[in-house]
């Protein structure tokens, strides 16, 4: 049985729908990423798991019971806040003691257990501190080991790395994933950063407007976008509109501003005169100086950005058309500013979307 | 707020509502019962409004009170002699308040806190004793003549207490806080871009601060205006002890029909009026007072 | 507007002048209180003779003990009242009648006190015609002022909760709390900063207050503002500029104490908002750099 079942949960506010018939599966043990833009309606879907708010209709079912109407002191699920939520009165072990003491624990066993996620979160060492006396990845760490003291079922974190810089959110990404190993918790995360979702989750549900637009592992949701959205969202991402038409020896679309038609991966299955979208990931396209052998497009560079280890050059094609290629920084060298080159890929490479 | 049962809302709301109701909503309804009422010796002093005299229930109500407030003109010059005083109080707390107000904003960090302190400090130390700290420092033989004497400005003492200008002196005095504090509160959110914006565009400093500060600050001057004004209409102390015999103030009036004359029903009358005159400024002043935290 | 630099003595010369307005009457007070003379004129050199005075004058001693018995409690009745009335209003956004409570919430503290102290007065003296009770003295003056005090405190509590985190209550929902014991083990202690000023202030209020006690006292309780009242009547007495004094300073000390609570708890807010630097922490595996302050592992 599933962790977590959520049935045609829709929310309103006013007039307009936060989440609209969202139904989705969290399987035990999993890390779970809801990932979308700002006004998704993610935070709401988060917040009545929890309890803070009430779906309009739908069902909310965890470990076979329903919790769609139960108080959020009565589910087996605790939250990681994205403010960290931490008490101001109460010390960093009273903190993570409170939801010990509501369930009357007694103090043995509560004292236990503070320890064991103290050295969880490696912060043995500041059981006595007040949470003002804490940098912010300090408090976020006391924040998780509170939430987790209970051992709920399921764990919320409303964007656990949105506040940390950089490098900690690399590291503290590590640190998650490997909590989750060895606590064996069920997490759901909320993301508006597509980066950290595909590094973190093992599987992710992409939202937009308060539905649900695609569920899959990250390798499903970048190599195999079921719409235009999520190829746009997650990760850079070249998109040809068109219309179908024939090409050499495979279907291809009629773009406007090329002078080709763009070839569609061999498994492409469209009906007669429909119209798509070829969406191509930067990194699968080539650059040369030469015009490469098959399909290819004239462009120009128009500006190069360098990433580090990575460049992205920024083609302008046929048309005024936008093209973006990864190149490794090495090899990037030969395309400056104003170079005319072939962009070209294998069609294999190209995903088609119709939504 | 999650949880919290309609039991526990009524007892939550309701404690303080029934409170409040009863002290202060229902005694305003009780003082227009009495203004209705006629004054008689007895305690109590005044006639009830709903008797069973004549065996059945009989509303025994008059207006013959306002009728006196009207005909007599003395009312009329209290009430209007205290928006005068009022009035005047209000623009010299304005003039004197906002200079020191705008200081207060343009001053960096803790001292600002400090500063603030030191200007409500006097507004918590006994209103009673600081208008009367004045009396000593007007009166003929006190120490404002005694020390222009002694500098040879003046060779007889002037008349400085007992009449208007002490008495708009104690007002502005007692209520320079109530204006400072709203007009720091809006002259503190002042962005100082807005400031340099205009230099920018061309604009002097005194045409910056009438086309950029006095109108952003209106909100604060009309909070503070309010807070000074309405109850200093209503104020009794200072009338009683800085003014003279040709000082005519509603709340004196109020005191004196009240505790000399013993005509409630003629006192309750007086405030029954006075009320109506300051619902309009008080709804207002609310408003400001909600908006204002809102911010 | 002018620079920082140009407009500072300005600046400055307002503040002087108008907190030197503000303060000669206090401090002149608190100087002539230790004048041997009794002419406010003439400086006769250093005494505390009037405060001797003071002691020994059984009205006003009786009069400040009534007035400290008063004050205390009004202050915690006021206390009581408008921490509920605050939070009520704060956080039920919508229940009948809600604009009335509003209205009483905050028009005690504009209106003029003559119709405060005369509304109270015929609401006690209807009530005793009615039902016997109460009879004028200090349980009227109580409730006087704890009502007034209850919506001086409900704009504190008020204010204090604007700033509160909520999110902090939400937490306690899901760690298991339910919702009282999320008022009482963390919004109350949350806000109290606003209590302890607000019983302070509200103390104060009522130990200040002149004419709603005019009003609604009975023959057997003065307080100490009438006691003063009633003497500077008859002229500028010097046993009152002592008195005034110590006055001055008990207000000037419990106001203290009030604003510095809340400037800390002010403080501590802000700071438990900032991001402290963050330290790069230890990720497994292996620990590669200490945290500040952590022993050797």
């Amino acid at each position: 049985m599933a962790l977590l079942e959520i049935t045609g949960a829709s929310k309103r506010f006013g007039t307009t729908a936060a989440v609209d018939d969202v139904s989705l599966t969290v399987e035990r043990g999993a890390l779970f990423a809801l990932l979308g833009p700002s006004g998704c309606g993610k935070t709401t879907l988060l917040r009545m798991i929890a309890g803070f708010e009430t779906p309009n209709s739908g069902h909310i079912v965890i470990d076979g019971v329903d919790v769609t109407a139960l108080p959020p002191y009565a589910r087996p699920v605790n939250m990681m806040f994205q403010s960290y939520a931490l008490f101001p009165h109460l010390d960093v072990a009273g903190n993570i003691a409170f939801g010990l003491r509501q369930e009357r624990m007694d103090r043995r066993r509560r004292a236990s257990r503070v320890d064991e996620m103290l050295a969880l979160v490696q912060m043995s060492n500041y059981a006595g501190r007040r949470p003002r006396e804490l940098s912010g990845g300090q408090r976020q760490r006391v924040a998780l080991a509170r939430a987790l003291a209970k051992m709920p079922k399921l764990l919320l974190l409303d964007e656990p790395l949105a506040a940390l810089d950089r490098k900690l959110r690399a590291e503290t990404r590590l640190e998650l994933i490997g909590i989750q190993e060895r606590v064996g918790t069920t997490f759901l995360v909320v993301t508006h950063d597509q980066e950290e979702a595909l590094s973190i989750a093992s599987h992710i549900a992409v939202m937009n407007r308060g539905r649900l637009v695609q569920i899959g592992t990250p390798a499903e949701i970048y190599e195999r976008p079921s719409s235009r959205f999520v190829a746009d969202f997650v990760g850079e991402v070249n998109l040809f509109e068109g219309k179908l038409t024939a090409g050499f020896n495979c279907l291809a679309l009629a773009v406007a501003g090329l002078e080709q038609p763009v070839p569609l991966p061999a498994a492409a299955n469209l009906p007669d005169g429909a119209s798509a979208a070829l969406a191509v990931r930067p990194e699968k396209l080539l650059l040369s100086h030469t015009r490469p052998p098959g399909f290819a497009i004239a462009a120009t560079v128009s500006s190069v950005g360098y990433l580090g280890g990575v460049s992205i050059v920024y083609l302008a094609a046929g048309g005024g058309r936008p093209l973006k290629a990864y190149l490794p920084s090495a090899s990037a060298g030969g395309f400056g500013r104003g170079t005319g080159v072939w962009a070209s890929w294998s069609p294999d490479d190209g995903v088609v979307v119709t939504q | 707020m999650i949880g919290i049962g309609p039991l526990g809302r009524l007892v939550l709301i309701g404690l303080p509502f029934v409170w409040l109701a009863l002290f202060f909503l229902f005694p305003l309804l009780i003082v227009l019962k009495i203004s209705l009422a006629e004054s008689v010796v007895g305690i109590p002093p005044y006639t009830p409004l709903i008797t069973t005299d004549g065996g059945g229930l009989e509303l025994r109500a008059t207006l013959a009170n306002f009728a006196l407030l009207a005909n007599d003109d003395l009312y009329l010059r209290a009430y209007l002699g205290s928006l005068r005083n009022a009035a005047l109080a209000t623009a010299l707390c304005l003039l004197i308040g906002y200079p020191i107000a705008y200081a207060i904003a343009r001053t960096k960090g803790t001292r600002r806190q400090f500063l603030l302190f030191l200007v409500m400090m006097p507004f918590w130390t006994s209103f009673l004793i600081r208008v009367y700290a004045w009396i000593a420092i007007l009166k003929p033989n006190g120490l404002l003549n005694a020390f222009l004497t002694a500098l040879g400005l003046i060779t007889v003492p002037l008349p400085l207490l007992n009449n208007g200008f002490s008495v708009e002196l104690g007002l502005v005095y007692s209520y320079l806080p109530f204006m400072i504090l709203p007009l720091y509160g809006s002259l503190s959110v002042l962005d100082e871009s807005l400031f340099e914006a205009a230099a920018d565009l061309g604009a002097r400093p005194s045409r910056a601060f009438l086309g950029v500060t006095l109108p952003l600050t209106l909100p604060g001057i009309a909070a503070g205006s309010l807070l000074v004004l309405i109850p200093a209409i209503g104020e009794f102390v200072i009338p009683d002890l800085l003014g003279g015999p040709d000082t005519l103030m509603i709340g004196k009036v109020l005191w004196d029909e009240f505790f000399n004359n013993r005509d409630w029903p003629v006192a309750a009358a007086v405030t029954v009026v006075l009320v109506a005159v300051l619902a309009v400024p008080i709804i207002v002043a609310q408003k400001f007072l909600q908006r204002e935290r809102a911010a | 507007m002018t620079t920082t630099r140009a407009g500072a003595p300005l600046r400055i010369g307002a503040l002087v002048l108008g907190f030197s307005f503000l303060y000669a009457p206090i401090v002149l007070l608190v100087f002539y209180s230790f004048n041997a003379s009794r002419l406010v004129t003439v400086w006769a050199g250093f005494s505390i003779r009037w405060y001797g005075e003071l002691m020994k004058n059984e009205a006003f001693r009786a009069a400040a003990v009534t007035s400290l018995e008063v004050a205390a409690m009004a202050a915690t009745l006021s206390l009581v009242l408008g921490t509920l009335a605050g939070f009520s209003i704060a956080r039920f956004s919508r229940f009948p009648g809600r604009l009335l409570f509003g209205f009483a919430l905050l028009a005690p503290l504009v209106v003029p006190e003559v119709i405060l102290g005369l509304s109270l007065l015929l609401l006690f003296v209807a009530s005793e015609s009615w039902i016997g009770w109460p009879s004028r003295g200090i349980v009227t003056i109580t409730i006087a002022h704890a009502t007034f005090g209850a919506c001086f405190v409900s704009v504190l509590v008020r204010a204090q909760l604007a700033g509160f985190d909520r999110a902090v209550e939400e937490a306690a929902l899901d760690l298991g709390a339910r919702p009282w014991t999320v008022l009482t083990r963390i919004t109350l202690p949350g806000i109290s900063p606003a209590l302890v000023s607000g019983w302070l202030l509200a103390f104060t209020l009522s130990l200040d207050d002149l004419v709603v006690a005019s009003f609604v006292t009975g023959p057997s309780a003065t307080t100490l503002p009438m006691a003063v009242f009633s003497s500077v009547r008859l002229g500028v007495s010097p046993e009152v500029n002592a008195l005034a004094t110590l006055f001055l300073a008990l207000v000037f000390v419990l106001v203290s104490l009030a604003a510095w609570l809340m400037a800390r708890a002010e403080r501590r807010r802000q700071t438990s908002l900032q991001e402290l630097p963050s330290p790069v922490c230890c990720a497994r595996p292996p620990p590669a750099v200490r945290e500040r302050g952590d022993p050797a592992r």
